[in-house]
């Protein structure tokens, strides 16, 4: 239905088109289409249940790991379709990374929590490490709080610091892409902040894609947002025409507060 | 500045390498699943195998032959199963109604600061090894039985017809009446566990509408609970019934070891697991050996098929949570 | 009486009646218990555990080979099972969701859990007994692996299961791949309930006396040789509770005592470490 959403003024570095996602028969997106600006943070909003994080959960694939979703259409990276049954979804996920909504520490030291990810594909000395795991815990805002504990289970931290620190992770493997599926939802507002700060730091090195139910977390922090219902893409534009000037009626009636 | 990231195509080989991995460890652990099959299998195949002598033998009637005769070679199996089927009878009659008043009152009455202890209490019993109950039968429980309880039981239904020849003989402690009250002991914490968890599986909002009403917990209990949980009560008497066939050390220790069917209870008898315990180390090579791998074979497949039936029932009962 | 106080009746009548049937699950445990500590507690001595077993006649004596046989065979069944166990769970809880195959592999463990143990001695005198050449402590461990493996199975099978899907998620989404999903976070995060499967299914073989007759059978004297008859403390129990010596008896009381100490042990160290480490 609706025509392709592009970006005149931007370098696109996902394209997703006429994407369709099924539960089983269920469908839950419908003919999705729009493009994902690099080194743009890119919000999806929208109520519950009207897919945007079905839409993120295709972007790294995550929805392979159950039986009877499948996605169809085209989700173009580097000029390869994402969604193309022979590309390797581990090699997807390394490039695109996840942030999910409860923080998600693996159950060892907060070091290794990091050099996990970072070790799967990378072959480094040890020094080489240290100095990774420094490089992501300082760009996650986290290396002052994290560094006389690196050696410390990563559950020992608080709710806030655990969600910084998978932040950590997600980048420590250097990918392109950072999806974040509502991150601060679980999290007091000062941790919410603080990510809300950090996300804003990480714009410049990483395209980040945010699904969030909070309508002025997408209008603080991103540079385009895009507006789901029913799974349908309505609306999707720069975060500031979006907000000040929706074209239609649904997207006004959502953000105004008149329904979701 | 700009992270540098590695076109995509360098990570191919670590790709490939992880596809190799996952499919190794797919098999791998498909490998140690199917080992738990194969035993089954081979538990099946090896007792047909070591039982067919006995079967070619003395055919199918070797299940229904009351003889047990080791210097003529002439076996039967009856005495076995008959021992096996009414101690399992016995402890059920007993069990059931207790471990009943046991989930009863863990879910419905018990206060629940006590909730926990006494149900761990109760799972406690049920990790008493069987050897334990098997001493504790022989020596403490059959002499205080024959002494205090059967003479009194022998006065109490005097001369009643029937149920007078069911405790009739000489009180000796040791018998098919003590094994099944031992076996009861052993059963009632795995009946009483199922029991619970079943009765836990009521909505609560169910019982709250039937208290609403009016009804006393023990009108909630028997007219919603019971009902509600018919099918997962069912499946926990079974997995009672089913471990009580089965049983062996608790058993041979105060079932008297006779391979004979005497109508009364207090009499000594057998069951298929004791007579294995007793018989097999020193059997001969030949029918006897053969004849005590055919009664493992009656006794596999008989508590094979209870206890699939309980298994079936249980998860019925279990997966009906929520309305 | 009108109907009000009938109902009113019944119902303290059943509540009172499930009342005494917990008091007589409880009694029971405790007359058992004390009934052990009465007659074994004098029997462990320092020559209990010192002293191998008497010969028929002869005074004193002690368990020690039988101890000792029994945490070998123990010691070797554990090794064994836990690998086994631990990947089939992971079988059924990572790839087990759909297929027919992994469905009747659980409902076949279950049964197993519940299966006559001494069918399972039978079993094992038939594949190694009778084929190599007689009984061994071997022969004993791989009937109690037996009796052990589907504990072990369907604990870890359950706890993975209540990994929660977002950190199995988050492992997948930096690139893991699978077998490392599973072995380096999930079973590293239910670790806890691992260790608490397999604690129950040391318990749970710990006192098994059947399935022993026929493989391991029985050494009278001291002997760490797997290949040959090992005495353990079941079997012993067993025979020496059957016996007219009195010092037997007593010993027997003695082992029992030893064996439902080490299992109720065992049960509440477990119950302990995994409420400690699920309620984190």
């Amino acid at each position: 239905m609706s025509a392709p959403h592009t970006i005149a003024d931007s370098d696109a570095i996902l394209s997703v088109r006429d994407l369709n996602f099924y539960y089983g028969d269920f469908r839950g997106l419908t003919n999705v289409s729009l493009d994902i600006a690099k080194s743009k943070v890119t919000a999806f909003i929208g109520p519950s249940g009207c897919g945007k994080s079905t839409l993120l959960r295709t972007f790294n694939r995550m929805y392979d790991l159950y039986p009877g979703q499948r996605a169809e259409g085209q989700i173009l990276f580097h000029g390869k379709n994402l969604l193309d049954k022979k590309q390797d979804v581990n090699l997807v996920r390394a490039k695109i990374g996840m942030v999910f909504q409860k923080p998600t520490p693996f159950p060892m030291t907060i070091y290794e929590n990091i050099a996990f990810g970072v070790r799967l594909y990378e072959k480094m000395s040890t020094s080489a490490m240290n100095e990774r795991v420094e490089w992501a815990l300082r760009k996650a805002a986290m290396w002052d709080e994290a560094k006389d504990k690196l050696q410390q289970s990563g559950l020992s931290l608080s709710g806030g610091q655990q969600q910084r620190l998978c932040i950590a992770r997600t980048i420590a493997v250097k990918p392109e892409i950072v999806l974040l599926d509502e991150p601060t939802s679980a999290l007091d507002p000062i941790s919410t902040a603080k990510i809300e700060e950090l996300i804003n730091e990480l714009k410049h090195d990483y395209t980040i894609a945010i699904v969030t139910h909070n309508m002025q977390q997408a209008a603080r922090i991103s540079d385009f947002t895009a507006f789901m219902y029913l799974g349908e893409l309505i609306e999707f534009d720069k975060t500031d025409s979006l907000f000040v000037k929706p074209t239609k009626k649904q997207t006004e009636d959502y953000i105004t507060g008149r329904f979701g | 500045m700009s992270v540098a990231t590695p076109p995509i195509d360098l990570h191919a080989a670590q790709v490939r390498k992880f596809k190799l991995q996952d499919m190794f460890f797919h098999q791998v652990t498909l490998l140690f699943a199917f080992i738990v099959l194969a035993a089954l299998a081979g538990i099946l195949i090896s007792l047909a195998i070591e039982a067919m002598p006995a079967f070619r033998q003395f055919g199918l009637s070797f299940l229904w032959t009351n003889v047990w005769n080791v210097p003529e070679d002439q076996f039967g199996a009856l005495s076995a199963i008959y021992g096996t089927v009414v101690t399992s009878i016995i402890a059920l009659v007993i069990a059931v109604p207790i471990s009943f008043g046991i989930a009863l009152f863990l879910t419905e009455t018990c206060p629940a600061w006590m909730r926990r202890p006494l149900g761990t209490a109760i799972e406690l019993l049920a990790g008493v090894p069987s050897i334990i109950y098997g001493i504790w039968g022989l020596f403490v429980f059959a002499p205080l039985f024959s002494k205090y309880v059967q003479p009194y039981l022998q006065t109490a239904v005097g001369d009643t017809p029937i149920i007078s020849g069911w405790f009739a003989g000489a009180p000796i402690g040791i018998g098919i009446l003590t094994a099944g009250i031992v076996l009861s002991l052993m059963v009632i914490p795995f009946v009483a566990s199922v029991m619970r968890d079943v009765f836990e599986t009521v909505p609560p909002q169910l019982k709250e509408s039937a208290y609403g009403v009016g009804c006393t917990t023990w009108e909630v209990v028997t007219h919603i609970v019971l009902p509600y949980t018919r099918v997962g009560v069912i499946g926990g008497i079974m997995l009672g019934l089913g471990r009580a066939l089965g049983e062996t050390m608790a058993v041979t220790f105060v079932i008297g070891n006779a391979n004979r069917i005497v109508g009364s209870l207090f009499a000594p008898g057998t069951s298929i697991a004791s007579t294995l315990a007793n018989e097999f180390g020193e059997a001969d090579p030949g029918l006897h050996i053969s004849s005590l791998f055919a009664l493992g074979l009656v006794l596999f497949v008989i508590t094979f098929i209870v206890l699939a039936i309980s298994q079936w029932l249980i998860k019925r009962g279990i997966a009906k949570q929520g309305i | 009486m009108n109907l009000y106080t009938r109902r009113i009746l019944t119902n303290r009548i059943g509540i009172a009646l499930s009342m005494v049937a917990m008091a007589f699950g409880l009694a029971a445990l405790m007359w058992i218990l004390w009934t052990l500590f009465y007659n074994g507690f004098s029997a462990l001595s320092w020559d209990f555990f010192t002293q191998d077993t008497p010969a028929p006649g002869t005074e004193g004596g002690g368990l020690r080979n039988a101890i000792v046989g029994s945490l070998m065979i123990i010691g070797v069944t554990t090794l064994v099972s836990t690998p086994i166990g631990i990947l089939a769970g992971i079988y059924l809880a990572e790839f087990g969701a759909t297929s027919k195959f992994a469905a009747t592999t659980r409902f076949v463990t279950d049964i197993m859990l519940s299966a006559p143990s001494i069918v399972v001695g039978l079993f094992v005198y038939a594949l190694m007994v009778a084929t190599l050449g007689g009984f061994s402590g071997w022969a004993g461990s791989v009937a109690l692996s037996l009796i052990a493996i589907p504990v072990v199975v369907r604990t870890t099978e359950n706890m993975l299961l209540l990994v929660p899907t977002a950190l199995r998620e988050a492992a997948f989404a930096v690139g893991a791949p699978r077998w490392q999903v599973s072995l380096k976070v999930t079973l590293r995060a239910v670790k806890a309930g691992v260790v608490t499967g397999i604690l129950l299914a040391i318990a749970r073989v710990m006192g098994e006396t059947a399935p022993l007759l026929f493989t391991a059978l029985n050494n009278q004297f001291f002997s760490t040789d797997m290949s040959q008859p090992m005495g353990n403390l079941p079997v012993v129990i067993f025979q020496f509770a059957m016996s007219p010596y009195d010092n037997w008896v007593s010993l027997a009381w003695g082992g029992a005592l030893l064996i439902a100490l080490l299992v109720l042990g065992i049960n509440i160290i477990a119950r302990v470490l995994f409420r400690n480490k699920s309620s984190a």
